[in-house]
């Protein structure tokens, strides 16, 4: 019969077919109705309302906490992962349907984690067996916090250039250096980082990837402030910190490969902010509520409303290139090179949304300060976004990466 | 719906690609161009068209159609103009084809099969001035008993020379400008009172201009209800819309095809010119705004499937996207092909002519920019 075929099966083997989704679907949203505190199914106003959880984190209120340990324990904070690692081994159709049944109920969600985002993946994909028992449960159950290092100040465009130092001292790894950019460093638990272990090699062939407590002797941060004021980005200072060999990802030297992995991972991340400006009310919308229209409803300024119109285009046709692009992966075409075109358009379609905003709002975009302005919200965002094009691989490294990868063009010649 | 072509999809368009390569490349094209043919495609050919299926691809299956969906139809029209092939596929297997499918049963038996068959197209007869305007018509339909007589004049008619009928755009009621008032007639191009003209553009292809003097056609001619022309035509439009933005795209492709060739290619300064960053990041910037084409074509090609009369919003963003980002490739495969690109041997400038036309008919980017803003609010 039809209703069998089946659609979806899980990281486990387990396979399910429309019957089941339907009783999942049912089971869902029959426990989230019973779980979710009230206070949590109301969308976050401010950065201030995302859990982050970790050792150090203070709870917003007593719902904050429970709605973390809820999801934590059922694995659904990261709704994907094998349930021996503490995910909620669930099919990419299950997670779906439990995404849908919590925007249903606008469910906040219980955790916001670079472990989730970034780590994650990686150790699924290039950890021991024993890395991924020790570190993945803790992740899921949003106890441990971890940070990413990464850039360092002579290490940006260039990053296989770092030169954050890591020796072999028998029985650990001293490292010395410094890192730059590393969000909030001041906060987290842990980190994994980018060091180098070969300094004879190649300068891709000697990086490697390395975990390690940031309360370990010999780690210190300072936070960097921003054009836009202040930011979750830390400079972070290594001397002679101490690091167990066990903590040690993948293969010596060959560090680069998971680097690469994860830069894929956070571009797509980045890439995706293109899209997030969306929200409700489009750019028009908040236009005409600004400045008036005429007659017809259209705005008055015909300049602004034409380069307005433009950028929306713009936005709607990025919008479905990224769906086309998960549609694409999902249907097993995989995305590859192709996240460098969503990091690039995506930031820099934001820059020119953020420019629009700025100017429909005329002088009270500028205001810095003050309960109207929300403290400069907008602006203050406005000038965050001039970062978007240069974290995570500047757009001229994308565009790179997109005319070597994807059109084949040749190398520069070297003078 | 995930935005990703169907196996059936695929197999269209792999069987175009097959059928366009052997029998209407860029080199058949510039044939008939250098032949000065005022027909501007080749009745052969459309019939051959027509035995694959092509002329009936969006008529309903009860008068021999194959009513296989837009998405369909795009990827066709995406083939055509990687090969800038000339043939009334647009006009009267995409457009007129929609506006009969709100035609009486007695329209669509006089027509619909010698459509299908290749025997016979339907041209458009829409605007009167130099920019895509429909509401603009001024071209009057008066009331004589049971039917009406045509007074006016259409120009820029695609396909419009030596066609077999064409639906004209007709005033009734109201003045120039209002959107009320208008009907839509289906015409014999052998009525008296009819006569046409070849205009000749710079993209070699079929255009016409119409008088239509004392016309007179009978109710029946009529499609739909008086008065209602511009709902009739609405998802004409947006099929075609969609249809030139997917021919657009193909063109654009090919354009980008051949220019990375000759990055690749080409020697100065003693490496390949593919190599500097100065034409890399241009290409890759310009493969980016391909790919947002090819969404909203998808987009657009699904949005009609599921609604013909409701699409208009993502068509037009398909439109004008793509129209903007196919000026954007032929202009920088001139300027990338260097001196090579602005000879007429070479092809990317028949690409060029052909891309500079397509988007400005049935609205250029303004016109559907225009439009998005006012469905978004603004």
């Amino acid at each position: 019969m039809d209703w069998e075929i089946i659609v979806g099966k899980s990281s486990s083997g387990i396979e399910f077919n429309m019957a089941d989704l339907e009783q999942f679907q049912q089971e869902t949203r029959d426990w989230l109705e019973e779980n979710c505190p009230k206070a949590m199914r109301k969308p976050m106003r401010a950065e201030s309302d995302a859990c982050w959880g970790g050792r150090n984190f203070e709870f917003q209120s007593e719902d904050q906490r429970n709605w973390l340990k809820l999801m934590g324990e059922k694995g659904w904070t990261a709704p994907e992962w094998p349930s021996e690692y503490g995910g909620g081994g669930l099919s990419r159709e299950q997670s779906k349907i439990l995404k849908k049944e919590m925007a249903r109920i606008s469910a906040r969600p219980p955790l916001q984690s670079f472990g989730i985002w970034m780590l994650g993946p990686a150790l699924l994909k290039f950890g021991s067996e024993e890395q991924k028992k020790e570190y993945l449960p803790p992740i899921v159950r949003g106890e441990i916090r971890w940070c990413q290092g990464y850039s360092e100040p002579g290490a940006g465009s260039d990053l296989a250039s770092l030169q954050t130092r890591c020796e072999d001292k028998g029985d650990h790894y001293l490292i010395n250096g410094q890192k730059v950019w590393t969000s909030y460093a001041d906060r987290a638990d842990w980190i994994f980082c980018l060091v180098r272990t070969n300094r004879e090699a190649r300068k891709h062939l000697g990086i490697s990837f390395v975990l390690f407590d940031m309360a370990s002797k010999g780690v210190s941060t300072k936070p960097i402030t921003l054009i836009s004021g202040k930011s979750p980005f830390c400079e972070t200072f290594f001397d002679d910190v101490k690091v167990p060999k066990e903590n040690l990802v993948g293969t010596l030297d060959r560090g680069w490969d998971i680097a690469k992995y994860l830069l894929t991972h956070e571009r797509e991340m980045i890439g995706g902010s293109g899209g997030s400006a969306f929200g409700a009310r489009g750019l028009g919308e908040v236009a005409v509520s600004a400045l008036g229209a005429d007659d017809d409803g259209q705005l008055s300024d015909t300049a602004l409303r034409a380069k307005i119109a433009t950028a929306e285009l713009d936005g709607w046709a990025f919008l479905l290139t990224m769906e086309r692009t998960k549609d694409e992966a999902k249907a097993g075409q995989g995305i590859g090179a192709r996240s460098s075109m969503l990091k690039y358009y995506g930031t820099e379609l934001n820059k020119r949304r953020f420019e629009l905003m700025m100017a429909s709002k005329g002088l009270s975009a500028l205001e810095w300060e003050g309960e109207a302005s929300n403290e400069g919200e907008l602006p203050r965002a406005w000038l965050r976004t001039k970062g978007n094009s240069i974290e995570g691989g500047t757009s001229e490294v994308q565009l790179n990466i997109i005319s070597k990868r994807i059109l084949g063009l040749p190398d520069p010649k070297v003078v | 719906m995930a935005l990703v072509y169907t196996e059936e999809q695929e197999m269209v368009r792999d069987s175009a690609k097959g059928f366009l390569a052997e029998k209407a490349s860029v080199s058949v094209f510039r044939k008939m161009r250098d032949a000065a043919d005022s027909l501007g495609w080749s009745r052969a050919l459309w019939v051959e068209m027509a035995e694959m299926g092509w002329a009936g691809i969006l008529v309903e299956e009860q008068y021999g159609g194959l009513d296989f969906g837009m998405t369909g139809a795009a990827l066709i029209l995406e083939e055509m103009g990687k090969n800038l092939t000339a043939s009334p596929f647009l006009s009267s297997a995409v457009m007129a084809s929609q506006v009969l499918r709100g035609a009486s049963e007695a329209q669509k038996q006089a027509w619909l099969p010698k459509m299908v068959s290749g025997e016979a197209i339907i041209a458009l007869a829409l605007d009167e001035g130099i920019k895509h305007d429909p509401a603009g018509s001024q071209l009057q339909a008066e009331k004589l008993g049971n039917g009406y007589r045509l007074k006016g004049s259409k120009t820029y008619i695609i396909d419009g020379f030596e066609a077999d009928g064409y639906l004209v755009l007709a005033r009734t009621d109201g003045e120039a400008g209002d959107k009320e008032g208008l009907s839509l007639f289906l015409v014999d191009a052998r009525a008296k009172g009819i006569s046409t003209s070849s205009t000749k553009l710079l993209d070699s292809r079929n255009y016409a201009g119409a008088k239509f003097d004392n016309v007179e056609v009978s109710g029946g001619d009529l499609i739909g209800e008086a008065g209602k022309g511009l709902d009739a035509l609405e998802p004409a439009l947006n099929a075609g819309r969609i249809g030139l933005a997917a021919e657009m795209l193909g063109a654009s492709a090919q354009c980008f095809e051949s220019s990375m060739e000759y990055l690749k290619d080409r020697s100065q300064f003693g490496q390949k010119i593919g190599s500097f960053q100065g034409l890399q990041h241009r290409s890759a910037h310009l493969y980016c705004e391909l790919e947002l084409v090819r969404s909203a074509v998808i987009k657009a090609g699904q949005d009609f499937e599921a609604s013909a009369e409701h699409s208009g919003m993502i068509a037009s963003l398909a439109k004008a996207k793509s129209g903007e980002v196919a000026i954007l490739a032929a202009n920088e495969g001139v300027q990338m092909l260097g001196g090579i690109g602005m000879t007429d041997e070479h092809d990317m400038g028949l690409y060029m002519k052909r891309i500079r036309a397509a988007q400005e008919l049935l609205g250029d980017y303004a016109f559907h920019a225009n439009r998005f803003a006012k469905w978004r609010g603004f």
